[in-house]
């Protein structure tokens, strides 16, 4: 059964279709990747999901429950966690505290600080300010606090970027140990990340879905191929 | 008991234990500057700690003195219930001004409660009937009792002023390390942020608005009753100015730095005025270099510099 489900889902920007009429199921557990070219619409369409943009149209459900008019915190609160493109930390707060402000509006306790802090490997900093990072560990910082909220979706816009080669793998890994239990919406452009770790691919582009299935079969989609992955 | 809890207990004790040794011109001056700082601290809430500039605080601060003085002038109230009136009145005018308030940002937020408190200042004028204007009134020392004490007296002014500083400086301590304090500073760091993990931004910006308000009006109220005078200068644009300088200077977003800033200005013009004439330009230049060498204010650089767990 779906966790999530849009029907017809569209926002226009002054007359720019940016989604387009997007019917869209992730089941409960799955690992998806939502890849395509730049501008093709992915951070706006996650962004309708968890409610920063409001739809022009379509509908949104969440676990069963229609969302579309939900303000964002109370999208969040129904169990979705959310990372931002653009890292968005506190950026003057220790990595405990930015944390434990995640953990502690979704009740989950201290050990689900630590926990979170050291899947993504951050454990032995976690009095440092935030700030001090650098950019790729900012990124993980900010999965550990979608982690220490036990959602159950997770969507990560690009978590990926800035990161060194290691820490990809080491990502690859977390993703993996997470499905099955957490469901995963994942914007990716680290083509060997999705193939590593995607259960399922759906690709946008120009706003409209473009093709869906598993990695084998959206690699070898012709419209794929042409649109976004090149002759490779 | 933390460090930190012991550090503003300290304090507490300082202050106390000051009253014994100092010359009665300092002792007034310093009950003044609790009170005032008891002001100071609830700006900090919201300015400090919610990260909303409010350039309207005057209005909370003459809500809480009118809060009390005027039931006590016509309505024959004892100082008890008026001081429970004054803070009400505030929190009740920062409920209303909050939610209208809040609905803009930045600048806009500043334009807003600076119009609100002004129009709440014409009001208090066009009230003159009751309220005298600018003029003021007196409150009879008859009607400075506070369970049985007489607080026109500078010993007992000097302890009711700490005993309201007091429980201002402990409730905003316990309020940064409450969880509610801790998503304020979190919404003062990147409110987006803690909107998508899931916080109402704007009922914790409410909360804010509301509590800083009420502080601040206990503040107003104690100020007229410890000194007996409520006029209409108080609601003026300067009474909003004033708390923001003294938490700029004394460390915005630090539990002590309302205090360090309302007795460091204070002292200042105190001082600079007997100098010169021209005291404002010392002290103009005073600030530019505090400004200039500790942007954070006072609490800010022994913060950066000392101590990084300062609350």
């Amino acid at each position: 059964m779906s966790i999530l489900s849009t029907r017809g889902l569209s926002r226009n920007f002054a007359g720019l279709r940016a989604v387009h009429d997007v019917d869209f199921d992730l089941p409960k557990g799955q690992v998806r990747a939502l890849i395509g070219p730049n501008g093709a619409g992915k951070t706006t369409f996650v962004s309708m999901l968890c409610g920063r943009i409001r739809q022009s149209s379509g509908s949104v459900s969440f676990d069963g429950q229609d969302i579309g008019r939900l303000p964002a915190h109370k999208r969040i609160r129904l169990g979705m966690a959310y990372t931002f493109q653009i890292t968005s930390v506190f950026q003057r707060l220790s990595l405990h505290e930015n944390v434990a402000l995640a953990a502690r509006r979704a009740g989950t306790d201290e050990g689900a600080v630590a926990d979170a802090l050291s899947r993504v490997g951050l454990a032995d900093r976690t009095d440092q300010v935030a700030g001090d990072l650098s950019y790729g560990h900012q990124r993980l910082l900010e999965i550990a606090m979608g982690l220490a909220q036990a959602p159950k979706l997770l969507i990560l816009d690009e978590p990926t970027q800035g990161l060194a080669e290691s820490e990809v793998l080491a990502f690859n890994a977390l993703v993996r140990a997470l499905a099955g239990n957490t469901t995963v919406l994942l914007i990716e452009h680290n083509m060997d990340v999705v193939m590593a770790v995607a259960d399922r691919i759906t690709v946008l582009n120009f706003g409209e879905v473009l093709a869906e299935g598993t990695p084998e079969q959206v690699r070898a989609n012709p419209d794929v191929q042409s649109a976004y992955l090149g002759t490779a | 008991m933390s460090r930190a809890v012991a550090l503003h207990l300290g304090l507490i004790a300082a202050l106390f234990a000051a009253q014994f040794v100092l010359p009665t011109y300092h002792q007034g001056n310093v009950a003044r500057i609790m009170v005032l700082a008891t002001y100071a601290i609830g700006y900090n809430v919201l300015f400090g700690y919610t990260g909303l500039l409010s350039l309207g605080h005057a209005m909370f601060f003459a809500a809480g003195l009118y809060g009390l003085a005027l039931p006590i002038q016509h309505l024959g109230w004892g100082a008890g219930p008026a001081l429970l009136s004054g803070v009400a009145a505030g929190a009740l005018l920062a409920l209303v001004v909050g939610l209208l308030a809040l609905r803009t940002i930045g600048v806009a937020f500043m334009i807003v409660t600076l119009m609100f408190s002004q129009a709440f200042y014409l009001s208090v004028l066009l009230a003159g009937t009751w309220t005298r204007g600018d003029e003021g009134f007196v409150i009879p020392a008859a009607k400075q009792v506070l369970f049985g004490i007489d607080l026109a007296t500078p010993t007992t002014r000097y302890f009711a002023a700490l005993a309201l500083f007091s429980l201002a400086l402990l409730a905003t301590l316990a309020l940064v390390r409450h969880p509610f304090g801790k998503t304020l500073i979190a919404i003062r760091e990147n409110e987006e942020r803690a909107r998508m993990l899931g916080y109402d931004t704007f009922r914790h910006k409410l909360g804010a608005v509301v509590i800083s308000g009420a502080i601040s009006a206990g503040a107003g109220a104690g100020f007229a009753l410890l000194f007996g005078y409520a006029g209409a200068t108080f609601a003026s644009v300067q009474y909003s100015i004033f708390p923001l300088l003294w938490v700029l200077l004394g460390g915005a977003g630090t539990v002590i730095g309302p205090l360090i800033g309302t007795l460091f200005i204070f002292y200042l013009i105190d001082y600079a005025s007997g100098l010169t004439d021209a005291y404002m330009a010392v002290v103009g230049v005073v600030l530019v270099a505090l400004t200039l060498f500790a942007p954070q204010g006072i609490a800010g650089e022994l913060r950066r510099r000392v101590w990084k767990g300062l609350p």
